[in-house]
């Protein structure tokens, strides 16, 4: 079994809510909210909402998209925002100007219902991250598989979604790990294929795991 | 002779992994000196809180201390006023309920552990605990517990700008927050699956909760948990149940206590036993406080766990019943939303028709209650539990100390 050079080190992740003094209670104050909010919010309510309700599967995406469903009752404009694909985005300035536009799209096509009030207002928030790296390192995929048993969904969450803006890349820290020190592209391109918005943060691991294993097999 | 596992390793069979993470967290926090002080060592729900959470950090080797705020009679009327009013009740006592605030605090100011590096002050009544903190050392954290969304002006103004010198402050909900310059952080309160009122029980025990009280354990139940308070609409949870007979064979529990400070009480009791009047499958149960077991018995049984609050604070019995699996049907208010995210952890509603109409719908679509059942206990799991109380307590420190 081919053993990495440079290992793979996790991490412990674990992220704090900030409430922002900033809220909106119709589709024209979640306009203007989109422009003002900081890039830690936008975070908190798209690629963060997958890490909180990692145990939904089905048509759970965003934060956007829930409450203009859930508190506005607008399922078309629902359905436009929960469309959006975080693995499409590299930088939350593009994804926030796709929630705008989508959101100005639909207040222009209905104008009388861009001032409607919700049952209850959208509270922006933003997200810290504090990452602490853990003593265990992989260097085979034996060692990684392992180690992905054990970790938490917070951490694995880091690795697998929240790290796709931090590299900057369409990817995530397992695959740029198993294409850039284990030589395994193919095997980094499938776990990067790997549906985040139709599995659970737990099946895209056991995933993940059943994918390793395969390659495992392999060599 | 086994060792019995420590307080966190209690947590292993339910958490896994994650309380290695925890650990893994905490250990660059290792020695930290954190001062925690609140104004009662028991009773009420912070100090349940930090009887619970203060061990599980001292085990993971941070030198936590819990303070009490020491305050006589006096300092607790003018609290209660306080209290109320921040609730957005009227206040009506004199500048001198002020001086006794003050007074207090300048007592307790002598006694005050300052050399701490991080110190986290609980609700309104330290809150002015603040004037001893020593130039720029340590720090400082105000967790407020009570929903501040629409404050008395006077009581508010006159604790601002104690509130306002804090390095950070935390609220229980985004609703319950203030406009304020320092950064505010989201904890929500948390349950303790190891606790009597959430752990897991025998079946046997619960059968025999169910038969002291003549409920059949083998037939449909609804459950409403809660003090007979007008907030929490008992009469409205007996209406909706009516509803739901004439669709489906049900019973109803509606069981809790009433508390001693609130004189409606025993008159709300009154109001819900004659809207059940003439209906043997209402069973109205008035609990003394200490019936823990009984409410998770209950819980535990129920095919439904219905709350129906008119307004709520958190309404932490909701996470109860997530916990336990239970699919939820409540009213969209106060933290309630955060805990039901509706069609996903549970249903919500609106009103009596609304309640009614969920209920119903659970009840024919069996798998679908299963189901929010199932994603309500993850989310009470990740979101809710007191382990995650302290990894947020860790992270805020870690935060706090890398700024």
């Amino acid at each position: 079994m081919k053993t990495a050079e440079a290992p793979f080190g996790f991490v412990v992740a674990s992220y704090l809510t900030r409430i922002n003094n900033q809220q909106a209670s119709s589709l024209s104050e979640l306009r203007a909210g989109l422009d003002q909010a900081s890039d830690a919010s936008i975070f908190y309510h798209t690629f963060q909402s997958l890490g909180r309700y990692h145990f939904l599967a089905e048509s759970f995406s965003n934060d956007f998209a829930q409450w203009v469903l859930a508190a506005l009752n607008r399922p078309i404009l629902a359905e436009w925002l929960g469309g959006l694909d975080i693995r499409d985005y590299v930088s939350l300035a593009e994804l926030r100007g796709d929630l705008r536009r989508l959101t100005t799209d639909y207040c222009d096509a209905h104008p009388q219902e861009a001032g409607v009030s919700a049952f209850e207002p959208f509270y922006f928030c933003e997200s810290v991250e504090v990452a602490v790296p853990l003593e265990w390192e992989a260097r085979t995929l034996e060692e990684f598989r392992n180690c992905l048993l054990r970790l938490s969904h917070s951490s694995f969450y880091y690795h697998f979604i929240a790290s796709r803006l931090r590299l900057q890349l369409r990817t995530n820290d397992f695959s740029q790990w198993l294409s850039g020190s284990l030589g395994a592209d193919d095997l980094a391109r499938r776990v990067n294929r790997i549906d985040i918005y139709t599995n659970t943060l737990d099946s895209a691991r056991d995933e993940m795991v059943h994918l390793i294993g395969q390659e495992a097999g392999r060599q | 002779m086994i060792a019995s596992p420590s307080g966190l390793d209690r947590y292993v069979p339910l958490l896994g992994n994650d309380v290695e993470e925890l650990r893994a967290l905490a250990r660059p926090l290792a020695g930290a000196e954190v001062l925690m002080v609140n104004s009662t060592a028991v009773g009420g729900g912070v100090a349940e809180l930090l009887r619970r959470l203060v061990p599980l950090m001292q085990e993971l080797d941070l030198r936590v201390n819990w303070d009490v705020f020491a305050g006589g009679k006096d300092f607790f009327a003018v609290t209660k006023a306080f209290h109320n009013a921040l609730h957005g009740g009227p206040f009506h006592a004199g500048p001198e309920a002020f001086e006794i605030f003050r007074s207090y605090s300048e007592r307790n100011l002598q006694h005050l552990r300052r050399d701490r590096e991080f110190v986290v002050i609980h609700d309104p009544q330290p809150v002015a605990l603040i004037e001893g903190r020593p130039a720029h050392t340590g720090h400082w954290v105000w967790r407020c517990h009570i929903d501040l969304s629409h404050p008395n002006q006077a009581v508010w103004e006159f604790l601002e700008p104690w509130v306002a010198r804090y390095d950070a402050t935390i609220f229980s909900s985004p609703s319950f927050a203030r406009q304020l310059a320092s950064p505010q952080y989201l904890f929500y309160p948390s349950i303790d699956p190891l606790a009597d009122k959430n752990r897991t029980l025998e079946p046997a025990f619960v059968h025999s909760v169910m038969a002291r009280y003549g409920i059949d354990p083998e037939r449909t139940l609804l459950v409403q948990i809660s003090r007979f308070d007008r907030l929490k609409d008992p009469v409205g949870v007996v209406r909706a149940y009516r509803i739901v007979k004439r669709y489906f064979d049900c019973q109803l529990v509606l069981a809790g206590g009433t508390a001693d400070d609130d004189p409606e009480g025993s008159a709300v009791l009154e109001e819900t036993r004659e809207a059940a009047a003439g209906d043997p499958e209402i069973h109205i149960l008035e609990l003394p406080p200490a019936s823990d077991l009984e409410v998770n018995a209950l819980q535990s049984a129920a095919t439904i766990v219905i709350q129906k609050s008119l307004r709520e604070g958190f309404g932490l019995t909701v996470a109860e019943a997530l916990w336990k699996k239970k699919p939820v049907v409540a009213s969209a208010t106060g933290g309630i939303p955060t805990q039901v995210v509706h069609r996903y952890t549970g249903m919500l509603a609106h009103s009596v028709e609304g309640t009614a109409y969920q209920i119903r719908y659970l009840l024919a679509h069996p798998e679908l209650a299963s189901r929010l059942g199932a994603q309500g206990h993850e989310h009470v799991r990740e979101q809710f539990l007191i382990t995650s109380n302290v990894k947020r307590y860790l992270s805020l420190f870690l935060h706090l100390r890398g700024k």
